[in-house]
């Protein structure tokens, strides 16, 4: 009889444990990790032995070696005698070049266009609506070919190039050339006094915001910090003596000298993502003024706003909130889609160094490796910013 | 008395009709075009704009194009527009790639198969759906596989190396659906999970894969995956693609799912424990039925942008329509000014179709299922 109850005791024991969450979730946990750990031991050993077959050494010790290769368009000096991990800095720089002008085109274009689809003009809001239907459906690599191969590249040589805006700039199937405002050594103090403005211009805003609260009275600080921007700058350019020495891209024997200039894959690349990116934006756009409900500019009207701090204290403010985070992404986006370089022989990271520098060096693991990590630190530093400006602007409740 | 007062009116006036400049068409362009003076200016630069473009544009598709032409002769023509010759002489090519002639009754029967299922799968208030999900995940899949490949069932084999085109194109998107859909529903409820480590595995595979750009997944998974496997294991090309491709989409899947578990009310989950459900019977039964719905117009735009996606596989080699549309562009024997343009016209205009067809049905889905039922 004893033992029978004990026998109970221990089934129930054991039956309450298999039902008890606590133990449950514990267990799932450790079968997982076990799991995992089994997979990545796997892996691991048939690395391990799929490259002692291949007589391949693993390490990061093949960086300082020579490259032995040339880059077509580099911001930083670079040579055929330069070492891969100045591959990998020529390829973070162009990536982060291309981006960084395509984020700033795209904002622009984008905003531009969410605008335009909700303008009272019949023709314009079409016109906005086709360019985004049209945009959008199509995939991005497609566009990139059509810029490259079959504008960029069926553009006229370079004997008959484009004249554009009266002869600075020209167009031919080497690239874009532009006037290089070369400016002297003393326009440093031309931009300090850019920067000492526009940090004044900070201040200049929190202060008039607390003189509104506190007393009520308004002190117009964006016309004069436009002033500000204006007359400072100009004044220290005469003071300092600063000079442009702009130089024009002039045709030679065989090729443009002088001015700047852009090869026809950056020029393709940057229109293929901005024109592909903006029509991203101006739907966020459009959907974050959509989402501002009427009865917000009813309100500001009945307040007796006027019409520009009815935008810019009401409709605006709402707006960026839900604007920012889609937003983001879309930077995003075009941060990672510039990878698409390699298909047209953009020299950005993944075209030069998991490309080239790859199939050079063999190290496949290491060279993804890096590759992933840089994408990774520029997702999570790019998301770190707008999150710090979303919960700048997000709404503050009780 | 009263009716002596002349000047009160005995009857009603007639109704005067409205201003010609309020009214019709008038009315329309003032309000919608000649507003104010800006207004004004805009229509007239888009007006100008309009006639630039579009008798050029007309010209270049239709008026000045090629249909017919043994060569390209015809489309060397200093004025000639777009070489729809061209086009209509690689058709088979950019549809099924490599694949012998004789043999396009398959693709073309796993396609239509696959075509009914999915309206069957998406036109709302049919009956039966839960058959056809199981024939659309399990059954396709298999019957795909005999028919393109071939090998049994005295079919001949067709080596994956053969497909290509918008076949291609096709069968990488709709295994990244089928595999993501599964997996992203996993990954999110391990995402949104009580136990620590789960929801830590989970942030980080789909957080990585979010983080890095499709090119360099594929690029793992071609150059990665043969190390990963024993010695010895070949893994085919389209496997390879298929996989980064999968990878890939789950984590975003993961992301548009947990949208809509984090759009239910709390009452829900409550519910559900409260009824003395357990976990698997609570996500089955309650939360997956209401999550799934609220985010179908997110899961089709993901399966647009997949679809889009779809042709970064040209670059590691594989011949989807893209591929097929690039590899023909510089053809000799079609060599013309606009050969590559009117290939990127065709493949463009493929793409467009697609995926203008789905976005508006997510923006259908979007209205029937805006029923009020918010917070």
């Amino acid at each position: 009889m004893a033992k029978s109850q004990e026998q109970l005791h221990e089934r129930r024991s054991l039956s309450s444990l298999i039902y008890d969450p606590q133990f449950r979730s514990y267990a799932f946990q450790i079968l997982l990790l076990l799991v995992l750990v089994g997979f990545g031991w796997w892996i691991v050993q048939n690395t391990v032995t799929n490259l002692q077959a291949q007589n391949k050494t693993t390490g990061f010790d093949f960086l300082s070696n020579t490259a032995g290769f040339d880059i077509g368009f580099s911001l930083v000096p670079y040579s055929r005698e330069s070492t891969y991990l100045e591959v990998f800095y020529v390829g973070i720089l162009n990536t982060l070049l291309v981006a960084i002008t395509g984020i700033v085109l795209a904002t622009l274009l984008g905003f531009v266009l969410g605008i335009a689809r909700l303008s009272s003009n019949w023709i314009i809001a079409r016109l906005a609506t086709i360019y985004i239907e049209i945009i959008r459906n199509i995939p991005l690599l497609l566009q990139l070919f059509f810029w490259y191969f079959a504008v960029l590249k069926s553009m006229p040589s370079v004997r008959s190039s484009l004249e554009l805006v009266g002869g600075a700039v020209f167009l031919n199937n080497r690239g874009l050339y532009l006037p290089n405002p070369n400016a002297n050594s003393a326009f440093l103090w031309v931009q300090i006094a850019i920067a000492l403005v526009l940090v004044g211009g900070f201040f200049l805003q929190r202060w008039s915001i607390r003189r509104v609260e506190l007393t009520g009275e308004r002190f117009p600080y964006i016309p004069v910090f436009l002033v500000l921007l204006i007359v400072v700058p100009t004044v220290t350019w005469f003071v300092s003596g600063a000079e442009w020495n702009i130089t024009y891209p002039e045709l030679n024997r065989f090729n443009f000298q002088g001015g700047i200039q852009l090869p026809p894959e950056f020029v393709a690349l940057l229109f293929g993502l901005v024109i592909y990116t903006a029509a991203f934006i101006g739907e966020t756009v459009r959907a974050g003024i959509v989402s501002v409900s009427s009865g917000q500019t009813e309100a500001a009207q009945s307040l007796g706003l006027k019409n520009n701090d009815r935008l810019n204290l009401v409709v605006i403010p709402q707006a960026m909130r839900v604007i920012v985070p889609p937003l983001t992404s879309q930077y995003l986006n075009l941060t990672k889609n510039s990878s698409l370089a390699v298909a047209i022989g953009y020299p950005d990271i993944v075209n030069v160094f998991m490309g080239t520098a790859l199939n050079q060096s063999g190290k496949a693991i290491e060279v993804i490796f890096m590759t992933m990590m840089v994408y990774l630190t520029l997702s999570l530093l790019t998301s770190m910013i707008m999150n710090w400006y979303n919960a700048r602007i997000a709404l503050t409740e009780r | 008395m009263s009716n002596d007062i002349a000047y009160v009116r005995k009857e009603m006036a007639p109704d005067m009709p409205p201003p010609v400049t309020q009214t019709g068409i008038m009315g329309w362009m003032r309000k919608n075009l000649f507003l104010d003076i800006p207004n004004s200016l805009m229509t007239i630069l888009a007006l100008a704009f309009l006639v630039w473009t579009v008798p050029t544009l007309f010209n270049f598709l239709i008026g000045n194009a090629v249909f017919v032409a043994e060569d390209g002769t015809l489309c060397r023509a200093p004025e000639a527009g777009a070489c729809w010759a061209y086009v209509i002489d690689r058709f088979d090519f950019y549809i099924y790639g490599f694949y012998p002639d004789s043999e396009y009754w398959r693709p073309n029967l796993v396609f239509i198969v696959a075509a009914l299922l999915i309206t069957h799968l998406l036109w709302p208030d049919l009956p039966y759906k839960g058959i056809s999900a199981i024939a659309f995940f399990v059954g396709l899949p298999i019957l795909a596989v005999i028919l393109l490949n071939g090998g049994s069932f005295g079919l001949p084999e067709v080596t994956t190396e053969k497909w290509g085109g918008l076949m291609v194109t096709l069968i990488i998107a709709s295994v990244g659906i089928v595999v993501s859909l599964p997996l992203g529903v996993v990954l999110a409820l391990g995402r949104r999970s009580h136990m620590p480590f789960v929801k830590y595995v989970s942030i980080a595979f789909i957080e990585l894969w979010r983080a890095v750009p499709l090119i360099t997944v594929l690029f793992m998974a071609s150059v990665m995956l043969p190390l990963f496997l024993p010695e010895g294991t070949t893994i085919d090309k389209i496997l390879r693609a298929l996989v980064g491709v999968a990878l890939f989409q789950t984590a975003y899947m993961a992301e548009v799912v947990r949208g809509g578990l984090q759009a239910l009310p709390k009452g829900q989950y409550e519910a559900a424990n409260a009824l003395g459900l357990n976990y698997f019977k609570s996500m089955y039964l309650i939360i997956l039925p209401q999550a799934l719905k609220h985010v179908i117009p997110g899961i089709v735009n993901s399966f647009i942008s997949l679809f889009k996606d779809t042709s970064l596989v040209s670059i590691v080699g594989l011949f989807d329509l893209l591929g097929t549309v690039q590899a023909t562009s510089a053809l000799v024997e079609w060599k013309a000014p606009h050969q590559a343009t009117t290939g990127y016209l065709f493949a463009a205009s493929i793409f467009w179709i697609f995926c203008f067809g789905m976005s508006r049905y997510s923006m259908y889905m979007e209205r029937r299922l805006d029923t009020g039922h918010k917070e």
